[in-house]
This record gives structure tokens, C-alpha cells and sequence, in this order.
């Protein structure tokens, strides 16, 4: 049976140089996790995204990557990749969850894209408050 | 133009390679599209291969620069390719959803350069 991880790590994202750090540090610890070069790609690539919707709609935030144990089913360890920001918010979450939908001006993939490439996603958020976007991955 | 900053640009024959690195940051990106811009002018080429064959991370964000570098070198009247992507993150584009739209893609620097030169050639018949 795999080894327990017991990592809980907080980032600050203020600047884009953030952006690069905390994702290089989530392809780390989902390496160690036991993830396959293809998952730790998908890992990185939704860190990424959560921390530069941090960026470009709430200027700052944070991002916390932990491992996790799945309740019903002893010894499925993952990852769980929380972001926090209290920005704006986001006043169409529906929308905000299909593809081609920004208020950016970007190609409005982000969130959609990174539904896809986790297993579990979950998004939170109150107009003029804040987001808090949990995502997960299993091994 | 130094590595630090993710990107580096040489010329061989009437070519440009920019190869991008994974440490690319948002301004640097920006720095790189007008860089490479004014390279392009100065020297003539009549091509661009954007190599990303060490970037082992992708986004939304590289997806959208080499869309838009493509187009820019495009309207500046020359050729581009880009090479190297990696398997991983090759799968990462696909199941994300990104779509690549008019960025011409070659396995490696190689056979880049003979798609351009193909290219050149069937515009010069």
C-alpha cells in the first residue's frame, strides 16, 4: 500500500513570477505523489489557470495544494488544489463554466478547461466578495 | 536575449528559431511577440520555428501567445512553425479543449524547417 503523504503547502500569488512557482511546485509534489508525467502535466496546468484568474480578476490571492485521502476508499490517495481570492467575484458562474465565455478579453478556456482536466471540481463564489475554486485529482 | 526571461532567438539561413521556455512569465511574453517582431524586420527571414520542445507546462495563456505570435509573423509576410511539443503536453492541450487555430505544428526543428522551406517554395512557383 502506498505511504500516506501528509503535504499542505500556502501560496501567495500576487505577480505572474507566482504563477510559474506555484505550478513548478504542484508538478513536484504530484511527482512524489505518485502521479504519471501525463497527470502531473494536467495538475500544473490547472494551478495554473486558477493562479492567473487569481491574477487577472482579484489581483491577489492565494492557492493551497494538499494531499488528500478519499473517504471511501482507504488508501485512494490525491491531490486537492484550493485557490482563495476576494475579488470581485464572479457574478455568472454558469457562464463563466462554458467554453468560449470571458469578460477578459481571453479565449475564455480557463475554467471549463480546468473541469476537464481534474476529477473533481467545485466552485464558489459571491458577487463583490470572492472565489474559492477546489479542484482534485486521484492517483 | 537571456534565458532567465524564457526565450531565447537565432537565425539560421533565412530562418528565425525562438525557443520558449517553461519559466516564460507574462510581461517577458509580451517582450518576446515585440522582440520577435523587430527581429524579423532586421533580418529578412522569411520564416519563424517557435521551439516549445523543453516547455513541460501549458495554459491558456502560451496557448494564446502562440496564436498570436503566429498571426503577427504571419502579417508581417513570413512563414511559422511550431515544434517540439511534448506528448504530455500535447494530451494537456487536447483535453483541456485549446485550440490552436492557424498555428502550424512539426515533431521537431527538422522537419519545421522543411515545412517552411516547402512552403517557400510552392509560393515562389
Amino acid at each position: 500500500m502506498p505511504m500516506p503523504h501528509n503535504i499542505s503547502e500556502l501560496f501567495t500569488i500576487t505577480d505572474s513570477q507566482d504563477i510559474i512557482y506555484v505550478r513548478r511546485r504542484g508538478m513536484d509534489i504530484a511527482l512524489k505523489m505518485g502521479f504519471n508525467l501525463t497527470k502531473q502535466t494536467f495538475i500544473a496546468a490547472a494551478i495554473s489557470e486558477l493562479a492567473r484568474n487569481i491574477l487577472q480578476y482579484a489581483k491577489k490571492g492565494t492557492i493551497r495544494i494538499r494531499s488528500i485521502e478519499k473517504e471511501e476508499e482507504e488508501g485512494k490517495n490525491g491531490i486537492e488544489i484550493v485557490a482563495n481570492d476576494e475579488g470581485r467575484g464572479i457574478q455568472y458562474i454558469e457562464e463563466a463554466l462554458q467554453d468560449g465565455f470571458t469578460t477578459s478579453g481571453s479565449l475564455g478556456s480557463g475554467l471549463p478547461g480546468t473541469k476537464r482536466l481534474m476529477d473533481e471540481f467545485k466552485i464558489e463564489s459571491v458577487y463583490g466578495k470572492g472565489t474559492k475554486v477546489t479542484v482534485r485529482k486521484w492517483v | 536575449m537571456s534565458l532567465e526571461c524564457g526565450i531565447s532567438i537565432q537565425k539560421i539561413e533565412d530562418y528565425l528559431i525562438a525557443s520558449i521556455q517553461t519559466t516564460l512569465h507574462d510581461e517577458a511574453a509580451e517582450q518576446f511577440q515585440n522582440d520577435l517582431l523587430v527581429h524579423l524586420k532586421k533580418t529578412h527571414a522569411k520564416g519563424v520555428v517557435i521551439d516549445v520542445s523543453v516547455v513541460d507546462v501549458v495554459d491558456s495563456f502560451l496557448g494564446r501567445i502562440l496564436i498570436e505570435v503566429a498571426a503577427m509573423v504571419k502579417l508581417a509576410g513570413a512563414s511559422v512553425v511550431v515544434v517540439g511539443i511534448q506528448p504530455a503536453v500535447a494530451i494537456t492541450i487536447v483535453e483541456f479543449g485549446m485550440q490552436l487555430k492557424g498555428v502550424e505544428l512539426a515533431m521537431n526543428l527538422e522537419t519545421g524547417l522543411e515545412l517552411l522551406k516547402k512552403q517557400l517554395k510552392s509560393e515562389d512557383m
